[in-house]
């Protein structure tokens, strides 16, 4: 197959402690993604899920003699979608071919992928990790397949029974390059391909309904060494389950080559439950695929005109978005990646933030509005208070109409009980005291009764806070804390 | 009522449009000649008694209503390939046992559409491996050829050797074929009756058990070329069901009978004339070249390089293709299961005893030939070789020429069990084989008799999409050989 | 290349056909029959040349999306030789 080429600096932080010194992991992902369709690769069947068994499936996918694959469009179209994404090459000719098995789930006694000629060649994904760390990991290649169906062995004692609903759903099986070094960076891996996904719209990204797996290659080996023996822990269907097999799988090679063992080439499963991999009894036969063009099928053609055309509506990416973001808002680089992490949270605060001050509308986002979402498990499509609410009370802080503090009331009010945020604020008697006689009478009153304060605060005009605190306490949080400040330091002959 | 069954389609059709009999009374023909001769030919493995009766009876309101169709009340056997709903639909295979699809293939949707009346299923080789119709679960078809004053039965060869026996018996009034390596042509040939293999691409394999994909094409076998042209006509479409299948558009292939071929260049390979062939093939072909250069065609040597090579080839291809396409006869889902232990065992014993010697010989061959290792020195280069035979075609269109006329078998039928050696069977096809590996039509029109009065054909093959000029030039030799029909009828009861 | 006893059954096990050693001897001999037989492809000299993908030249059609098929299990399980509630069964598979 491909030459593997390390194009990693081996890194001491990523080590693992062995008994015999340093040991480095090396890693590659191959996740499935389902491809967002109606209908499925090769035949018309519905692709929803949660269907009554073999409901979504049609005479092609349950392979009935003399039945034929035509190929969605719009799934193809997905797979180039997704290869622009990833800013990988685009191949105008592709070949699907038969991966020859036998298994109950799998109709046909082979799966239609590709093999030789996939549809997408060599990308790459940029990694931020919090370190600060970049990482490159390099896309081998992205190929279009179909899925199997399901076996469900608890269903009877002695029979598993088979539901071919997911059957030749398609997928799009993308291939990272062995340049994943620790469990961190594989989780960061999936995480932000399955954001580019979604973003792209064409992979739900939802790891509990099977929308999307990674099977992850693992081996050790001393540092900057040659490329272990690896493992492929397959199915594993959650982020950080891929962590958790990665660190135990890691350990157990390690363990291995330490009693001077061999590591033996196999397919692995991950127990959630037990924490560990095991061997997979049922994969263990020597594979022998016995791959060939489908017949069926003549070559995958288009033009690079439409590649082209794709290309130029291609949705801003999170990458892009992130530089975008701290370049014309100002916004901290950790910020504008809590922002890009979802579309749905980057398109929140682009609402929130349009025609606003985008910094402060990144803090009232952030810090307010996810940090309670994340309180209350909510997601900020479930958000009780929306973009536009949001958008007001920020309108209300920039006019002076309301305080930065009055806003938080404002807000909790919002979120509490929903409204319309000005007109709260004049029902219930918010808004800001900007008048200066009214002002004027609480600072002198409040002078008046810390005479001694006063004449500290000529020496540390640190203690002015206090004061702008005390007159704010007692306006009830609605005068202007600005002018305040600007009143009190006038009387008390700072300047 | 008999005499019915002597109709050609054509004299069949314009009798039922001139009510000079009914579509039921036709169809009572054949099904009464079925009744009589199936016993001793064994070319239906499923009569359709009922089916056939409701269509005629609708074709019959058809015609009264003058709302005739092309095939109007036209009785047909089906080969047990195509998949007819809620009948038996197994490709004579032991593994497909109870099968009765919930769907019908593109082409006999096609010909019901048309009018056709259904009167059962053929027998066939075990998924159309076999150029004798000995593989068949069902039991041998019998040729209704005999040699000169001999009762020794003979094979009508296959694996379309059902409809080969039925239509030269006139258990039908032409049938349904496919032809992967030969299997139209080749029984034609030895049954005395004409079938044509379209360009692939032609008519839908939707439906169709598939052999070979890449090979696999549907065609009519019957009992003349305007049968077959009438046939072609209505069994051809672009289905959308099926990707390999051609928007090209479907000409009335009728319109080139009787068409002079008066300047036509046919073109003779040379390498057709190969070592071991009998004298009186090359007898008949040399009687072929004399009727056409007759009719005003212009005779012309050509060279196909790599025909000696396509049968090789074509063993390598094609049971790879098999091997992968028979794998979802599991158990599973479908057809017989014989239980096992576990799941490996399930299939293990199910395959064993589902699948008869050819078909396991053949699924092995392609399981071995695209196996770790060996993918490049087999199916890479059958493939690359493939290419090379298909230029040679190419070359030969580029060149000028019409159409190409050759023997299509080597010999004439045999008895059954007479040949054992696989290698030597594989033989059979030497000749027509070469149209499948590039995709050409090529037609098979019975020519002469030999020594022992069986029938000889010759082969005729074409440009991609070009039936018209074989169904034209097939006409020629029908006229100048005349018609060919068992000397006499043994078989019915 | 020829095939041995091994290899025969090695290819009978992938074909998932079960075989004895009475079969496999026979079939040893058969498959190498065959084999010598597609040998002469070694004399073309096929440097150079493409292997054949379709021999049609024509591209191949693609279907719109969107749910045409399906929402007919009792069909699909119809000619199944054993089944339960929509489901097609088979012994135990164990992974």
């Amino acid at each position: 197959m491909t030459l593997l080429v390390d194009t990693r600096t081996p890194d001491p932080k990523k080590f693992i402690k062995g008994a015999t010194g340093d040991w480095e992991i090396v890693i590659g992902m191959e996740v499935h993604a389902q491809v967002t369709s109606e209908a499925k690769l090769f035949s018309g069947a519905s692709t929803s899920f949660g269907s009554d068994p073999n409901n979504n499936v049609s005479l092609v996918d349950a392979a009935m003699p003399g039945m034929l694959p035509v190929i969605n469009e719009e799934c193809v179209r997905q797979a180039i979608k997704t290869g622009l994404g990833l800013k990988a090459e685009i191949n105008l000719k592709s070949v699907f071919d038969r991966k020859n098995y036998f298994y109950p789930d799998l109709p046909q006694g082979y799966q239609i992928s590709q093999f030789k000629q996939p549809i997408v060649g060599e990308g790459i994904i940029h990694l931020d990790m919090k370190s600060g760390e970049q990482v490159e990991v390099g896309v081998e290649r992205l190929h279009l397949e179909q899925d199997a169906g399901k076996s469900l062995h608890d269903q009877h004692p002695t029979m598993s029974f088979v539901d071919l609903n997911r059957s030749g759903v398609a997928l799009m099986e993308i291939v990272s390059k062995p340049d994943i070094r620790c469990a961190d960076e594989a989780k960061a891996y999936l995480t932000k391909l399955r954001t580019i996904l979604r973003y792209l719209g064409t992979c739900d990204g939802n790891m509990d309904q099977g929308s999307m797996r990674a099977d992850v290659n693992v081996s050790v080996r001393k540092p900057g060494g040659e490329f272990g023996t690896r493992c492929e822990i397959k199915n594993v269907n959650s982020i950080r389950f891929v962590g958790q097999a990665i660190e135990y799988e890691a350990r157990r090679q390690i363990g291995i080559l330490e009693d001077g063992g061999e590591i033996d080439q196999e397919t692995r499963l991950f127990d959630s439950v037990k924490g560990e991999t095991r061997s997979m009894r049922s994969k263990e036969e020597a594979h022998d695929y016995r791959y060939f063009p489908d017949p069926d099928l003549l070559p995958l053609e288009f033009t690079q005109a439409l590649v082209d055309e794709m290309a130029a509506d291609l949705p801003e990416l999170p990458d892009e978005k992130k530089a975008r973001y701290i370049k014309d808002f100002g916004l901290t680089p950790y910020d504008a990646d809590i922002l890009v992490a979802e579309r749905v949270s980057c398109d929140f605060f682009e609402e929130v933030a349009k025609g606003r001050d985008a910094k402060l509308a990144a803090n009232w986002v952030i810090n307010d509005t996810f940090g309670r979402l994340n309180k209350e498990g909510l997601d900020v499509t479930s958000s009780p208070i929306s973009s536009e609410q949001l958008g007001k009370i920020i309108d209300l802080i920039k006019a002076g109409t309301i305080s930065g503090k009055i806003a938080k009331d404002l807000f909790e009010i919002v979120w509490t009980e929903g409204g319309d945020p000005a007109q709260i604020v004049e029902d219930r008697g918010m808004k800001q005291v900007t008048d200066l006689g009214a002002i004027e009478g609480i600072v002198d009153e409040i002078l008046a009764n810390n005479t001694d304060k006063a004449e500290q605060a000529k020496e540390k005009p640190g203690m002015l806070g206090w004061f702008v605190g005390q007159v704010m306490k007692a306006s009830k949080g609605k005068a202007n804390p600005q002018a305040v400040s600007d009143m009190l330091k006038a009387k008390i002959g700072l300047e | 009522m008999t005499d019915l069954t002597k109709l050609t389609i054509a004299e069949a059709r314009d009798k039922l449009a001139a009510r000079d009999f009914t579509a039921t009374e036709l169809t009572e023909s054949y099904l009464g000649a079925i009744e009589s001769g199936n016993e001793a030919l064994n070319a239906y493995i499923a009569v359709t008694g009922d089916i056939a009766r409701e269509q005629a009876k609708a074709s019959d309101a058809k015609i009264a209503a003058g709302e005739a169709r092309p095939l109007e009340g036209i009785p047909l056997g089906i080969k047990d390939l195509y998949a007819t709903k809620g009948v038996h639909t197994q490709a004579c295979s032991h593994i497909l046992d109870g099968f009765k699809p919930e769907y019908e293939s593109t082409v006999t949707q096609n010909l019901f559409d048309d009018g056709a009346v259904m009167l059962g299923k053929l027998n066939m080789d075990e998924f159309a491996m076999g150029s004798s119709n000995e593989t068949s679960f069902y039991g041998d078809v019998v040729n209704p050829w005999r040699r000169n004053g001999t009762e020794t039965a003979l094979v009508p060869g296959g694996s379309s050797g059902g409809s080969a026996s039925a239509v030269a018996a006139h258990l039908c009034a032409a049938a349904t074929a496919s032809d992967t390596g030969g299997s139209i042509r080749q029984p034609a040939a030895l049954t005395g009756t004409v079938g044509i293999k379209p360009t692939y691409g032609r008519c839908s394999r939707w439906g169709m058990v598939a052999f070979a994909s890449s090979l696999d094409q549907a065609g009519p076998i019957g009992r003349t070329v305007r049968d077959n042209a009438i046939l072609l006509k209505s069994m051809a479409s672009v289905d959308a069901k099926d990707t390999t299948s051609v928007d090209a558009p479907v000409p009335n292939y009728e319109d080139f009978i009787g068409k002079s071929i008066k300047g036509m260049k046919i073109g003779i390979p040379k390498e057709y004339h190969m070592d071991g062939i009998p004298e009186e093939i090359e007898a008949l072909w040399q009687q072929g070249i004399a009727w056409l250069k007759e009719a005003g065609a212009e005779i012309v040597e050509i060279s196909l390089p790599h025909t000696k090579y396509a049968l090789p080839a074509y063993y390598i291809v094609a049971p790879a293709e098999a091997s992968s396409n028979l794998a979802r006869y599991d158990g599973v889902r479908y057809g017989l299961r014989v239980p096992g232990n576990d799941i490996v065992e399930m299939y293990e014993n199910t395959r064993a005893a589902g699948f008869g010697d050819e078909v396991k010989r053949r699924v092995m061959i392609g399981t071995y030939v695209l196996s770790a290792g060996y993918y490049d020195a087999y199916y890479l280069k059958a493939q690359k070789v493939r290419t090379l035979i298909k230029q040679d075609f190419d070359n030969a269109w580029a060149d000028g020429v019409d159409a190409i006329l050759t023997p299509t078998t080597p010999d004439a039928a045999f008895a059954p069990g007479e040949i054992t050696d696989p290698v030597t069977m594989y033989m059979n096809d030497v000749f027509t084989v070469t149209a499948n590996m590039a995709g050409v039509p090529g037609m098979s029109i019975p020519a002469g008799l030999n020594k022992d009065g069986l029938p000889l054909g010759l082969q005729l093959i074409g440009k991609p999409f070009d039936e018209g000029t074989l169904f034209q030039v097939g006409e020629v030799i029908e006229q100048a050989a005349g018609r060919f029909e068992p000397s006499a009828n043994w078989w019915s009861k | 290349m020829s095939v041995d006893l091994n290899t025969v059954k090695r290819v009978a096990g992938l074909a998932r056909i079960k075989v004895d050693d009475a079969q496999a001897e026979k079939m040893t001999g058969e498959l190498n029959t065959i084999l010598g037989f597609v040998e002469q492809l070694d004399e073309v000299n096929v440097d150079g040349v493409e292997p054949m993908t379709s021999v049609v030249e024509t591209t191949m059609k693609k279907r719109a999306d969107g749910q045409s098929d399906g929402g007919y299990a009792d069909k699909i399980v119809s000619n199944a030789p054993v089944h339960e509630d929509n489901f097609f069964t088979v012994p135990k598979v164990v992974e």
